[in-house]
């Protein structure tokens, strides 16, 4: 490698996806990888609900339910809506405050093979003598050796991978935007969605930790003969429920806060007002973080921890309430007074408001204890959890790639098709979980692969099943949609929604540099403080200079690859495999920290020709 | 276009509709129709809670409909709204308020947390010691030198203390007419109690997923009043493997299959292993495994393949003969403590 080349080296084609850095292409990545594991879940989910859709059917055995459900809520949490989140957060972040890419542009790349390694991996248990069974939970002693087959290995090893990504990808936005915001872009003036990411970032680092270790730990039982879970051995059951929780209740708020940035970006704009109440916004994002570590337990009250433990998590989850209340009437009263345009990203944001607010309403009632016994483990928290993860966060991710599509790819997205993919989705959603409240409540269990007749549960079950295909069509418009658009849609503007933030100042899609020249902020909606000045496009911080990038490179795939072989190799405790594994693994990382790489140029005159200005 | 979004309207409405008319589920499993004090002070919570809830969403739907209508941007419409930061006084409001509403729920929630994990020792209740195994339930009476399996008997109008454990992995003990659920946790004892104030027959299930059949893991509640719940326990605790008056030919054949053959796991009448479900009053049970009725054809069917009826339960197949099965069939259904038995089972 030349040091300083002005060039970057030509890559083309696949080999330049396998060793991209740019965190645009990554975003996008992360965006197919997530899209392809939210088919395979969406497939799980679809085989459910047929199995539900009348009593004592047998569209699938028992034991195959319970791989599809285990693998449906892994798949969709970890594989699924995680990365369409990274993939936002990449595609946008660095954009709204001003930044050229990530601070660590090769740890994002590492972060994002890992998660799709990981989850290939977890995926290969298909085929390998079966999927894990245990619920996406894994609550031992069912997900011990003794109860179950080798389906939990690939559980473990595939989200331990899985979750390394996520957790460096994590690290690596938190220090993007403390450390690379334009000059001007204080912390009070950065949008909300880039808030959110920055909030959910730190999230992630408190929150991962402690699924690593419940995943150790059960590594250790499952593999090597430990017994930290085995009440026999005089192992504690509940050591991985807590351990779990103290992850998965967080994770919750990773998941839901950046979709109320996007929420609150898309209804802004199409409003044409300035959000209202940001900073109490950015008040409630932070108060939701880190009152969503404290209250874990309340997955939990069924497990016998006294009714101290249980009132007080109970009314520690309540809180909650509060400053997510502030933000629905917040986004309420951003619009009231607007001009507001129906497009399909604000329909999904309108369409999140009151969806949302249900899946708000049944988790306050979830919060108390003694009716939590009612709740829990039934159909009503299957109905609760969906308001919530679909119609909130899948609404709020829809919008949001609806909204920033033109951005990523330069295209605009059909509306037409795009009306009747929300319409679609929407009542069909509504039509899948809706009745499920209602079947809960009528005492049916959860993770239940049969019903019998006679139950009075057969109507819901019917009409439930029913919705998912107004979901399923849904999602096959979208797909339409993104197929027509690539062959003949619409090139986007720079600008096409009459913007309020930074990445509305830079051509659809952005350079591979995003801004030829560092801009200036001067205010909260940067772009919009410009254009009330008069101004064309923003005012620039720098002279027109050469623009330094890092280079691209193969090791994170490798490195990826090699976690991936010890993993199968672990499993099967085959050690040769196993070192074979992280050796290339660790060899990858001596490489990487023995070779200088200066990266490259792009000249100020290649800038200009390519005729793009900040 | 306009009528698909009409079809789907409607199809709406009716599943509302629907979803009215049936009710809530029916009596013998709703937690929407409470049938015992425990099962009342939470229906009481929901209520409450789901009348606070539905008020704050009514008011946030007033709002959104009006702004949506209001505020859309009409054609040819010019010009730029104004930017407004925000408002203390509507900001403090929509803090305040919920934490008022907040405070109404907290209370009743702290009063009724601690009344439900009360717990009463033998002199105030029933004492009843459940044991969860995959897939079936045993019910033991300690102070009745009593056990029993799948179908748990108790008296009307009085409180019964659980004690609750698992031979395996988590299960989750729930009778929604009677009250909430708790888990069964292997290696650690749980404590709840119940109450009946009706006679009558509910619905038990597992909540908590233990494997393959855990669909399939049901029990029911038998009520009845004391002075029977008396006579039952007391035949129970003196009643004897094989009664002379029901003992044909063929049922003495299937008491030697089953002492040879099933006694290691099943329990009759105080002699038997503990791996599998007490039998003692078999006869009188309302399943057969739990689910089918408790008929002739589905015993006979779950005795010739018990995986199929309930995969991954633990008992083997015996391969048994057309001829053992009759028999085991005939002698189980002379297990009994009722004074008659039922005549259907006997064809």
């Amino acid at each position: 490698m030349s040091a300083h080349a002005s060039h970057a080296p030509k890559r083309s084609g696949l080999w330049d996806w396998l060793t991209t850095v740019d965190h645009k292409k990554i975003a996008i990545l992360y965006l197919i990888a997530g899209g392809l594991f939210f088919l395979a879940g969406g497939i799980e989910a679809l085989l459910i609900r047929l199995q539900l859709m009348y009593p004592e059917l047998s569209v699938v055995g028992a034991k195959t339910f319970n791989e599809l459900i285990t693998m449906h809520g892994t798949t969709m949490i970890f594989l699924a809506v995680m990365p369409v989140i990274f993939a936002l957060m990449n595609a946008v972040v660095p954009l709204q405050i001003g930044a050229r890419d990530v601070a660590f542009p090769f740890v994002n790349a590492l972060g994002f093979w890992l998660f799709f390694f990981g989850g290939v991996l977890l995926n290969t248990s298909w085929f390998l003598g079966g999927a894990p069974d245990a619920g996406w939970t894994s609550y031992t002693t069912l997900a011990l050796n003794q109860f179950s087959g080798r389906g939990i290995d690939f559980y473990v090893l595939g989200l331990q991978i899985a979750g390394l990504g996520t957790l460096i990808g994590g690290i690596n936005f938190l220090v993007t935007i403390i450390n690379m915001r334009a000059p001007g872009m204080t912390f009070m003036r950065m949008p909300l969605f880039t808030w959110t990411s920055f909030v959910t970032s730190g999230l992630i680092l408190f929150a991962f930790p402690a699924i690593t270790v419940g995943l150790v730990l059960l590594m250790f039982d499952r593999l090597f003969g430990g017994n930290f879970f085995n009440p026999d051995a005089g192992g504690n059951i509940l050591i991985w429920q807590h351990l779990f929780w103290i992850f998965g209740h967080p994770e919750v708020y990773i998941l839901i806060l950046p979709a109320f940035g996007i929420i609150s970006e898309v209804v802004s704009t199409f409003s044409k007002k300035r959000l209202f109440g940001y900073s109490s916004m950015v008040f409630a994002t932070a108060l939701i973080g880190f009152l969503g570590f404290m209250v874990w337990a309340h997955h939990m009250f069924t497990t016998g921890m006294g009714p101290i433990a249980n009132t007080l998590f109970g009314l520690a989850t309540m809180l909650i309430a509060v400053p997510t209340g502030i933000k629905i009437f917040n986004w309420l009263f951003t619009m009231w007074g607007g001009q507001i345009r129906f497009t399909t990203a604000n329909l999904f944001a309108v369409g999140f408001i009151p969806t949302f607010t249900i899946g708000g309403m049944t988790g306050v009632m979830l919060a108390i204890p003694p009716a939590d016994y009612q709740y829990h483990d039934s159909y009503f928290v299957v109905a609760h959890f969906h308001y919530v993860i679909v119609g909130g966060l899948v609404f709020g991710l829809f919008a949001g790639l609806y909204y920033w599509w033109p951005k990523m790819f330069g295209k605009m997205l059909n509306e037409t098709l795009g009306k009747w993919n929300f319409w679609t989705f929407f009542v069909g959603f509504h039509l899948t979980f809706f009745p499920q409240h209602f079947l809960g409540l009528m005492g049916m269990p959860r993770r239940v692969f049969t019903y019998l007749a006679g139950q009075g549960l057969e109507l819901g079950n019917f009409i439930s099943t029913i919705g998912v295909f107004g979901m399923s069509i849904g999602t096959i418009l979208f797909l339409v949609n993104v197929a027509v658009t690539a062959k003949s849609g619409k090139r986007a503007p720079a600008d096409p929604w009459d913007g309020r933030t930074l990445e509305w100042s830079i051509p659809s899609p952005p350079p591979e540099y995003n801004f030829a020249q560092t801009p200036l902020v001067r205010g909260l909606d940067a772009l919009w403080v410009e254009k009330m000045a008069g101004n064309k496009g923003m005012t620039p911080a720098e002279p027109l200079g050469s623009i330094h990038m890092p280079s691209g490179s193969f090791l994170p795939f490798v490195m990826s690859v090699g976690l991936f072989i010890a993993g199968f190799g672990f499993m099967y405790h085959n050690y040769v495999v196993v070192v074979i594994g992280l050796a290339i693994n660790f060899a990858c990382m001596l490489l990487r920290s023995l070779t200088d790489d200066p990266g490259y140029h792009i000249e100020p005159d290649e800038i200009e020709e390519k005729g793009v200005k900040a | 276009m306009k009528s698909w979004q009409q079809f789907w309207r409607q199809l709406f409405l009716f599943g509302l509709l629907a979803l009215t008319l049936t009710g809530c589920g029916i009596q013998e499993l709703s937690a929407l129709k409470p049938q015992g004090p425990v099962a009342a002070m939470q229906f009481d919570l929901m209520k409450l809670s789901f009348s606070i809830m539905i008020g704050v969403f009514i008011v946030v739907i007033l709002i959104l409909t009006y702004v949506l209508i209001r505020y859309r941007k009409r054609p040819g419409q010019e010009g730029i709204p104004k930017q407004v930061e925000g408002s203390h006084t509507l900001e403090i409001l929509w803090t305040a308020i919920p934490f008022l509403l907040l405070i109404i729920m907290a209370i009743p929630t702290v009063t009724t947390g601690f009344a439900l994990s009360k717990e009463y020792d033998n002199k105030e209740a029933l004492q009843v010691n459940v044991t969860a195994h995959q897939f079936w339930w045993e019910f033991e009476y300690p102070d009745l030198g009593v056990a029993t399996a799948q179908d748990l008997v108790l008296p009307v109008g009085k409180k019964v203390q659980f004690t609750l454990n698992s031979a395996d992995v988590i299960h989750a003990f729930w009778i929604p007419a009677l009250g909430g659920k708790i888990d069964t946790n292997p290696g650690l004892e749980n404590k709840m109690w119940l109450q009946a104030d009706r006679t009558g027959t509910f619905y038990g299930k597992c909540a908590e997923l233990c494997g393959a059949s855990h669909a399939l893991m049901d029990f029911k509640v038998e009520v009845m009043e004391q002075a029977d719940f008396d006579k039952w326990a007391q035949k129970m605790k003196t009643v004897q493997s094989a009664d002379p008056k029901k003992a044909t030919a063929s049922a003495a054949e299937g008491q030697a299959i089953f002492e040879k053959s099933c006694l290691g796991c099943h329990a009759v009448a105080g002699k038997g292993g503990k791996l599998g479900p007490n039998l003692t009053n078999f006869a009188d049970r309302m399943r057969v495994a739990g689910i089918k009725p408790n008929e002739r054809k589905y015993l006979e069917e779950w005795l010739k393949d018990p995986q199929k009826m309930k995969p991954g339960n633990n008992m083997p197949n015996l391969n048994l003969s057309d001829d053992q099965v009759n028999a085991l069939v005939d002698y189980l259904y002379t297990l009994s403590v009722k004074d008659e038995v039922k005549d259907e089972n006997k064809q």
